[in-house]
């Protein structure tokens, strides 16, 4: 049985770079207020965190309004709680904005803390997202709602270190924090990787496989070097700090950018069986 | 209860592309969008060549991904099995469009012809409505929705039919109630070996293709 003689898959054309910047800002956003709670800064550090944090998800969200063919219909996106993670999103993303908001104005720890939950639900949604696009192989296996995830949590973390680094604000606080997201975002792409190699064209193998090793080498071999090194030894903590936090945060856009825009094939066509015709 | 569904006998089709082009005429639907599609594979290597002939499009599906993450409802399934768009609540976000494993949906920014200008039968067709949403194939459902008032036969009675069963010239293409284990292509089904396009995701798609007999040999 010859399963596979459909048409070719291609690249699909329905979302391009401006969808692609609502998970690339939205994500690193979100992960930026879970940094910034877990961080248990207060004043003005918190509140710059927490807006640039909420900016980033805006940001993201505008963007993506700039896709849809209907703008003036964008409340709509809220009709299907029930089974879209799109409204979910926008659900999410509202209440997000609602208590960062209340944060930074009340300079309240609880509240960031309260937001920063709603922002791992607001990257958990971007996850499922994405795997809810049952015709892209690359998108659709389980495996990527938590490299989404944790690649948003690596993100913000890489923002919120490199924010610290150029304020010279002290970042000791989230080393442990950003190490062990960077891990599991390794792990996480390791797993999808494994995952989606079935069923997904050669041609978007081939740029996830090269963008998943930048995403290794450079967003997390050397930013955890880097850590390490702002870890031993003071004197040049800043510097590594911004580097590390740089390399994260463009590592975890450039793959959400490939994903998107560059690996993003549809699967085509495929007849499991020929027709018979006349003489057997 | 009623299930609409379509069977296209692969071993009948030549290519025509007849239903497409009475589906366009049918739909007014403007260059580069085909609710209904034929493709054209070429299958081995030569000499052992073969063409086979695959019309495509919405296939309806019991468990239509699209409907489930439209976020603005949109996207919804009759009680009949037609997935259907409102395009007055579509906000054309395309998550439908990736959602399909059927590239089955088009969305169209702007309005555009055949030959630049409309022509007057595109001016009768032309609906703004369905700019910048997304369309896909209906299963002609207002004539199917006219024909049963009127007390015909979907499938049977050409005025309750779609477009494109109604002109295939190899009757390829049937339609008809599956649940009705009389209907034209309970019938087809019952004695044709069939298989339904990427079966293995679960969406149970509400077309058919037929390849063989159910006596026959199986093709290599």
């Amino acid at each position: 049985m010859n399963d596979n003689f459909g048409p070719k898959p291609w690249h699909q054309t329905n979302w391009d770079f401006r969808a692609a910047f609502n998970f690339i800002f939205g994500g690193a956003g979100a992960g930026l207020l879970v940094a910034a709670a877990i961080s248990g800064g207060t004043g003005n550090a918190l509140r710059i965190e927490i807006l640039l944090g909420l900016a980033l998800i805006g940001a993201g969200l505008v963007s993506v309004w700039f896709e849809i063919g209907r703008p003036l219909r964008a409340m709509n996106v809220g009709f299907n709680p029930f089974t879209s993670w799109m409204t979910r999103e926008s659900y999410v993303a509202g209440l997000v904005f609602v208590l960062g908001l209340a944060a930074a104005w009340f300079d309240s720890q609880p509240l960031a803390l309260a937001a920063a939950l709603g922002a791992l639900a607001f990257a958990y949604c971007q996850g499922r997202i994405l795997q809810g696009a049952k015709g892209i192989p690359a998108w659709r296996v389980p495996a990527l709602i938590w490299l989404i995830f944790t690649t948003a949590l690596a993100e913000g973390a890489g923002l919120f270190v490199a924010l610290a680094a150029l304020l010279d604000a002290p970042a000791r606080g989230v080393l442990a924090y950003i190490s062990l997201a960077l891990i599991a975002r390794a792990l996480a792409w390791s797993i999808y990787r494994g995952s989606v190699a079935k069923g997904t064209v050669r041609a978007a193998l081939v740029r996830l496989e090269r963008a998943g090793k930048i995403l290794v080498q450079f967003g997390t071999i050397a930013p955890l070097a880097l850590v390490l090194v702002a870890w031993l030894a003071p004197e040049v903590a800043r510097i590594a700090l911004l580097l590390a936090g740089l390399a994260v945060i463009a590592t975890g856009w450039q793959f959400k950018f490939v994903l998107i825009t560059r690996a993003a094939y549809n699967q085509g066509f495929a007849l499991p069986h020929l027709p018979v015709r006349g003489t057997r | 209860m009623t299930r609409w569904a379509m069977v296209a006998d692969l071993r009948r089709c030549v290519g025509c592309q007849t239903c497409t082009a009475s589906c366009k005429q049918a739909n007014a639907t403007p260059p580069d969008v085909q609710w209904r599609r034929v493709l054209d594979m070429e299958v081995g290597e030569y000499p052992a060549v073969k063409r086979v002939f695959v019309p495509v499009g919405c296939m309806h599906c019991d468990d239509p991904p699209c409907m489930h993450v439209c976020p603005s409802t949109a996207t919804k399934k009759r009680p009949d099995g037609i997935v259907t768009i409102d395009y007055d609540l579509c906000i054309g976000c395309s998550y439908c469009a990736v959602a399909c494993p059927y590239q089955a949906r088009y969305k169209t920014d702007r309005a555009s012809f055949a030959y630049g200008k409309a022509t007057p039968a595109e001016e009768q067709g032309y609906d703004p409505k369905r700019l910048a949403v997304a369309t896909k194939c209906t299963f002609c459902v207002d004539r199917i929705d006219a024909g049963l008032a009127k007390g015909l036969t979907p499938g049977l009675d050409p005025e309750a039919t779609p477009a494109c069963v109604n002109a295939c010239i190899t009757q390829t293409l049937s339609f008809g109630d599956v649940e009705d284990p009389h209907s034209n292509v309970s019938q087809l089904l019952a004695e044709n070996q069939t298989f339904r396009m990427h079966e293995e995701l679960g969406t149970g798609p509400g077309f058919y293709y037929i390849w063989d007999k159910k006596d026959g040999e199986t093709a290599t």
